[in-house]
């Protein structure tokens, strides 16, 4: 299992800020997971589709879509930062 | 800790007074106060919330702190940055930094800030008289981040 945060617009759009799933034999990357919530359709297509500006973290580090991601992380997805 | 998130409001006064207390070799104290303006984007600002990711916030600003400390002499650096709802005229974040001389403590201090405001993990949402809106990232803010490379 991997947890999953959404923040800012994001959770918004999607509708929800943390879910857990069973990553799926070769989802082994942040690119992998990315387009299987995508398949979900709706705002996930909308919201995950490719060039949407979508930042991504692994177990709180900054990840980019090549990141390898595996059981027990803690994976997030939000919009481009704006602290400050 | 040189890093806090808080709700509650910071006095800079204080804060520069604590990092350098007993410090005799701080020749330099560099500043920065971030605070909310009342225009954005060309609209009146009543109020925003500032959302964080907990956890990843502290240890991305503590990281920044650290490449701040192997990149120029420094003694040492804190960093407050406000969560929650703040209005106009409310201060949002505060960097201190101490040193021997003035242009570490600049350049450390400017550095942090460009860093923070394209990696740590905060993101604003502003009500307008049109109604509540997230704040779009700057591309100036990630041509500010990338002259440090």
């Amino acid at each position: 299992m991997v947890t999953i945060l959404y923040f800012a617009r994001l959770r918004e759009a999607l509708g929800r800020a943390s879910e857990q799933i069973a990553l799926p034999a070769g989802v082994c990357d942040l690119e992998a997971l990315r387009a299987l919530l995508r398949q979900r359709g709706g705002a996930w297509a909308v919201e995950m589709a490719d060039g949407k500006p979508v930042r991504a973290a692994v177990n709180q580090d900054l990840a980019r879509g090549d990141t390898r991601i595996g059981d027990g992380d803690e994976i997030a997805f939000f919009p481009p930062v704006t602290g400050g | 800790m040189p890093v806090r998130i808080q709700h509650e409001d910071f006095n800079a006064g204080d804060e520069i007074a604590a990092l350098r207390r007993g410090n005799p070799g701080i020749g330099a104290i560099a500043s920065f106060i971030g605070v909310v303006r009342d225009l954005n984007e060309g609209d009146r600002v009543a109020e925003m919330a500032l959302e964080h990711y907990p956890g990843m916030t502290e240890k991305s600003i503590a990281e920044i702190i650290e490449q701040a400390k192997s990149r120029w002499s420094i003694f040492d650096a804190l960093v407050i940055h406000r969560i929650g709802r703040l209005k106009p005229l409310d201060q949002i974040v505060l960097v201190i930094i101490t040193g021997a001389h003035r242009g570490d403590a600049f350049a450390a201090c400017e550095f942090i800030m460009d860093y923070l405001k394209t990696r740590a993990p905060f993101w604003k949402k502003e009500q307008t008289a049109g109604g509540a809106r997230w704040v779009e990232a700057r591309a100036s803010d990630d041509v500010a981040a990338e002259r440090w490379r």
